[in-house]
């Protein structure tokens, strides 16, 4: 019995680490959507801030893995 | 959980998303630490195939360039941002990036192939490569700047009540990149080859069970056909991300001061 609520708590937790990714969403299209408009207003300075664009766009979604990786906890490790 | 999943398998047609990524021996019995597994097959596919990209990239040396010539070029100068990132002095870790790139991007080209495995996928297998790094910065950061290296965590072009606040982030993030720099790769992988899973076990199933399978199936295999293109290029996007990742860490540690 207390093994079934375990795995069902589990199972819930790990369906609620998946709102971590509507905020990896909101990070990245931010930083994306910044870039377009910056890019869009000096295009030729544009080229060479793509790296940076990719960068920032690592650190944001780093965090959106990090709740897939709680997902994957509570279903596999816990 | 993993016992649970393949006795499952053995019902009839019960897909497991996660069961792609199970290492398994290619000589039979267990999986110990000299078996050779469809991991060590496929990081070997992916060094035969790097050596042969640039070895035969690398032999004709045309003024111009063949069309295997062209990769070879192409990518070393791409990954030449080396010195566009990490200033002239950082050209000397040129290789070191240039091995990461590869590796990583060849496996994850690999793993795309239908069958295949996908080495990367695996956070055993990027966090090797992560630890790697994060040790070669610290050491290279100590070394060739002795402890001024601890510059790194006092930003000094913040207030200077700030200052100690941030030093305190900045360390605990100094101390996450290890971990993100590889579950990065690895759940980037993972995720991808999972949807792609997910969508190719739900096609027939559909098409099985309900009538609305004539519908919903072809959209389904569109669907598939659609994640495989983004996958493609997330395939290359983390490969470049993780290089220039190495790249900005190393800068830290050759420029320690904000």
């Amino acid at each position: 019995m207390t093994g079934d609520i375990v795995q069902m708590g589990a199972y819930i937790g790990a369906g609620l680490a998946c709102t971590g990714m509507g905020g990896a969403a909101v990070g990245v299209g931010h930083v994306v959507g910044n870039f377009l408009s910056g890019a869009l207003r000096n295009p030729s300075a544009a080229g060479g801030q793509t790296a940076t664009m990719f960068i920032g766009i690592a650190f944001a979604e780093a965090l959106g893995i990090f709740s897939f990786l709680v997902a994957l906890l509570l279903m596999f490790a816990v | 959980m993993a016992t649970e999943t393949h006795s499952e398998l053995e019902d009839g047609l019960v897909f497991h998303p996660m069961d792609q990524f199970q290492v398994t021996s290619l000589v039979g019995g267990d999986v110990e630490w000299f078996t050779i597994t469809n991991v060590t097959l496929m990081m070997a596919l992916t060094v035969i195939v790097i050596a042969f990209i640039m070895i035969f990239g690398a032999r004709g040396r045309a003024l111009v360039p063949s069309r295997s010539q062209s990769i070879a070029e192409l990518t070393y100068g791409f990954i030449y941002m080396v010195e566009d990132v990490t200033g002239k002095d950082g050209v000397v870790f040129f290789p070191y990036v240039m091995t990461l790139f590869m590796f990583i991007l060849v496996a994850n080209f690999l793993g795309l192939i239908p069958m295949a495995f996908t080495t990367t996928s695996h956070i055993a297998v990027t966090a090797v490569m992560a630890m790697a790094v994060f040790l070669a910065v610290t050491i290279i950061g100590f070394v060739k700047n002795g402890f001024g290296f601890l510059g790194v965590f006092w930003i000094s072009s913040a207030p200077l009540i700030l200052r100690p606040i941030l030093a305190l982030i900045e360390v605990i993030s100094y101390f996450v990149r290890p971990v993100s720099h590889s579950i990065r790769l690895a759940g980037n992988m993972m995720a991808g080859h999972a949807v792609i899973k997910v969508f190719a076990a739900f096609a027939p199933l559909v098409l099985i069970s309900t009538g609305i399978g004539l519908v919903v199936t072809p959209l389904s295999i569109l669907a598939i056909t659609a994640i495989y293109a983004l996958e493609v290029l997330v395939a290359f996007i983390q490969a470049y991300v993780f290089a220039i990742l190495t790249c900005v860490y190393l800068r830290d540690a050759l420029h320690p001061h904000h």
